[in-house]
């Protein structure tokens, strides 16, 4: 730790004020405070955000000797109040597994070679000019993660769309929250949550659709739980395709058939019209009714193209199309009990029960996805439940800078920092911001992920930069994308911290500083911006992500626009990004705010936070004098979209007759990566599984542990069975958790996607089973 | 160029809000106390004039209650005798 006179001055005068107060108040804490780090096997604890989920929780990172040794809940975080989960208490454990990739290594002869970072870079970038000369701007591509700190991110952006003109940015945030933008987009013209956590402890009843969140969000489960523990009137409905911890936990348990959650939605639209439940003064204030295209495909084929249509209808023509899904009709389908969809309606229409309802990948991973969005959100407008303490419609997130980096700072093909590539104006501001000629940003967005894979396998992009995610073991239909990444005139260059079926897949791979080893910044589920500082040292020649791509962008002459020092340079990219979002519908903390705060939400104005978007009592940036303003929207108000039911792209049939659902487990986070390396969590759950309903499995006839063969269409895996585990899936379902890169499941799941978002289900395909 | 610290205890339900009033202050650092109400407050003011309208700032807040000086260093300070 490197100190001045004045620096240490102000240690002794805060630890001599601490040290005072300890004296006053006898076993108070500082926990926030820095402390120096010496020898003396002292521990400094330093704020950060946890690195995994997209929850946001605080956390105190204790350092003893340059070593993070400790986690602990930071209290002053609001998001978790002290409280962590399993894979935040050992998270540190994460800096020091045996395999840390510490040194650059290049492929020479077909064999990984290490050498200096510094070499590695020079090839980095004269690969990628050699590429652009000879192939075009849109044959390089980066492709990075919701793991991205913001500045890693708006540095990716800034140097491929800015500098070198293609709009070849992609991150893995598309394959968990595209249809979540979308969603937000369509339905309120404008991105993110309009609630906060805090709806937690104001709601009556919570219910998640498709939405382990005992396992995935654990820490807001267990505020959840505790909110219904205290107070008498708290109900918790899980709504989901298979038994989970969260349905155990929950007071009723309602399961549906695979992508019948649509018709469940409108149904319930349909119970609260019936029986005028709606809010009429909210309704005819503030909302407005439209209708879309429909048979909309599902993106299986290479370059399919959708665009949708939004069209005007009235009240009637939607309560004319509500008609097809009474609960009868949709008990038929959906195999959900005509009176557990009323009930629903029931505690969604009743004037005196505030509700809030969570989901994430079951409602994102949807061939429909951004339909089943735009559905939940038609409810809570019916029924004026929406932008008020406890009344929220609340679409979580799963990685730590899902919203940050990837929605935020706009690293997809057609966005930008502010706006979207397709917009002159906002084109114009990223160029003038960026110190670019406006020409350089090209108009046309080029590939979603899916389609950015599909061009690497037909040769369409031939270098590729994949920072902080996985995508051999992540990608829909894995096999071709490997195949195509692995093909002889491809070069892909990965950035990351351990080797995974990515790395082994690389020309070249530069080993990355990893969390709290770099300064940086997140943004969680509910617009929180969290800020850390470099805590510990990396190893090696470990670089930061975001100055791999400055030195990148220097060696291809962009000094200008990439001049910031070592030292400081977080703190000069933040202040420049932050100038995309000035206004009062999303102005952003100043880093000197940020550094200083467990977390700032934005809107950020005039020193407050804003809590509750489009309500006129919290939120500066409503103009039109209403209680409610939803300004995204040219016409200010909130869209309810006629969506139909329609089926998924594959189904269960005669030859393939089960259900394939994959997903995740508490112990591990994404594909493990990190979480396999964490002693702890690695032995609790060391290898992955398939569970079978029991039934299925005396059908199959294997016990616990013997291995069923899975396959698709598009491959097979072999894998031990799970009965009456954790999870338990109703008949004709299996459910594969995809952290283990030894099963790498995704060989059998197919690349369908929502045509809107362009967001893969990985939730529904068929398979058959065999006893292996 | 001084630098105080100082025992900063919350007006009575306040320490949310005196947090966030120090925190909107120039020349303030925060630590705030896990457990306890009672804050620490470090400033670290560049002249004697600025040190003067903080310490009006700091008299005006109706979230605190009280401040005791725990340290104190000034550049300016002549150290000894003439």
């Amino acid at each position: 730790m490197k100190l001045n006179r004045r620096k240490f001055l102000k240690y002794a005068a805060a630890s001599s004020a601490i040290a005072t107060a300890g004296a006053l108040f006898p076993g108070a804490s500082f926990g926030s405070w820095q402390n120096l780090s010496n020898n003396s096997g002292l521990i400094s604890w330093q704020k950060a955000p946890c690195r995994f989920c997209g929850t946001g929780c605080g956390v105190l990172v204790g350092v003893s000797d340059g070593r993070a040794v400790a986690v602990k809940g930071d209290p002053n975080c609001s998001v978790n109040k002290g409280l962590c989960c399993m894979k935040g208490y050992h998270s540190v454990q994460m800096l020091y597994g045996k395999d840390r990739i510490t040194t650059a290594k290049v492929r020479k002869n077909g064999e990984m070679v290490e050498v200096p970072i510094q070499e590695a870079l020079d090839l980095v970038a004269e690969k990628l000019k050699e590429t652009k000369d000879k192939h075009g701007k849109d044959s390089v591509a980066i492709y990075g993660s919701g793991q991205w700190t913001i500045p890693d991110g708006y540095v990716a952006s800034k140097l491929f769309k800015g500098c070198l003109g293609t709009n070849n940015v992609e991150a893995n945030a598309r394959l968990c929250m595209a249809s979540a933008v979308t969603g937000f987009m369509t339905s309120f013209g404008i991105d993110e949550p309009m609630g906060c956590y805090e709806d937690m402890d104001n709601a009556n009843v919570f219910i998640t659709w498709g939405n382990n969140m005992a396992e995935m969000h654990p820490v807001l489960f267990s505020r959840m739980l505790a909110n219904r523990k205290r107070r008498t009137n708290v109900t918790i409905i899980d709504f989901a395709t298979r038994s989970t911890r969260t349905s155990q936990a929950a007071d009723k348990s309602i399961l549906f058939r695979p992508q019948t959650d649509l018709a469940v939605a409108n149904a319930i639209c349909y119970e609260i019209i019936k029986n005028d439940w709606v809010d009429w003064n909210f309704v005819n204030e503030h909302v407005s009714f439209h209708k879309g295209k429909t048979n909309i495909g599902y993106g299986t084929e290479d370059h399919f193209a959708f665009k949708d249509k939004a069209e005007s209808i009235n009240f009637a023509e939607y309560k004319t199309f509500l008609e097809d899904y009474t609960p009868e009709k949709v008990e038929k389908l959906s195999g959900v009990p005509a009176k557990d969809i009323k009930y629903m309606a029931a505690l969604y229409g009743d004037p005196d029960l505030k509700v809030t309802s969570f989901w994430c990948m079951g409602m994102n991973q949807h061939t429909r996805g951004t339909w089943i969005n735009n559905l939940v959100y038609n409810i809570h407008l019916l029924v004026g439940k929406i932008s008020t303490p406890g009344n929220s419609p609340f679409s979580l997130t799963g990685q730590p800078s899902a919203c940050g980096t990837v929605r935020e700072v706009g690293t997809l093909t057609h966005k930008l920092p502010h706006g979207v590539v397709m917009k002159e104006d906002h084109r114009k501001m990223a160029a003038e911001i960026w110190d670019v000629p406006v020409e350089n940003i090209d108009p046309k967005p080029t590939y979603h992920t899916v389609e950015m894979f599909r061009a690497l396998d037909r040769g369409d992009i031939k270098f590729i930069w994949i920072q902080v995610t996985n995508p051999m073991v992540t990608m829909p239909n894995l096999t071709r994308y490997r195949n195509g990444a692995l093909k002889d005139d491809r070069f892909v260059v990965v950035s990351d911290v351990y080797p995974t079926p990515t790395t082994d897949v690389a020309d070249v791979i530069l080993p990355a500083a990893l969390w709290v080893e770099q300064e940086g910044m997140f943004g969680n589920s509910e617009r929180r911006t969290q800020h850390f500082a470099q805590i510990v040292d990396p190893p090696g020649e470990a670089m930061s992500d975001t100055w791999q791509i400055i030195e990148v962008a220097r060696r291809l002459g962009f000094e200008k626009q990439f001049p910031w020092s070592e030292d400081d340079y977080i703190g000069g990219i933040w202040e420049e990004y932050r100038k995309f979002h000035a206004g009062p519908k999303h102005e952003m903390a100043s880093y000197k705010i940020l550094k200083e705060r467990s977390g700032v939400q934005w809107p950020f104005v005039n020193g407050k936070e804003t809590r509750w978007r489009f309500n006129a009592k919290y939120d500066p940036a409503c103009t039109n004098g209403k209680d409610f303003d939803f300004y995204g929207k040219k016409d200010h108000k909130a869209w309810i979209w006629a969506r139909p039911y329609e089926p998924a792209a594959e189904s269960p049939d005669s030859e393939y007759n089960f259900w394939l659902n994959t997903g995740r487990v508490i112990e591990h986070w994404h594909t493990g990566s990190l979480t396999r390396r964490i002693p702890v969590l690695h032995n609790a759950v060391p290898s992955s599984y398939v569970e079978l309903h029991p039934e299925d499995a005396a059908d199959l006839g294997v016990v616990n542990g013997e291995m069923v063969k899975i396959i698709s269409r598009r491959g097979e895996m072999t894998m031990p069975a799970q009965i009456k585990g954790r999870g338990v899936p109703p008949r004709g379902m299996v459910f594969v958790p995809f952290f283990d890169e030894s099963y790498l499941i995704n060989e059998v799941t197919l690349d369908a996607f929502c045509p809107i978002s362009k967001q893969p289900d990985y939730k529904k395909c068929a398979v058959r089973l065999e006893k292996a | 160029m001084p630098i105080f610290s100082y025992i900063a205890i919350p007006a009575s339900g306040a320490k949310k809000a005196l947090c966030m009033d120090l925190n909107s202050l120039a020349h303030c650092e925060v630590i705030v106390s896990d457990n306890k109400d009672v804050v620490v407050l470090v400033t670290d003011t560049p002249d004697n004039d600025t040190e003067d309208k903080l310490q009006k700032s700091l008299n005006n807040l109706q979230s605190l209650q009280s401040l005791s000086l725990a340290f104190g260093y000034d550049d300016n300070e002549k150290q000894g005798r003439d």
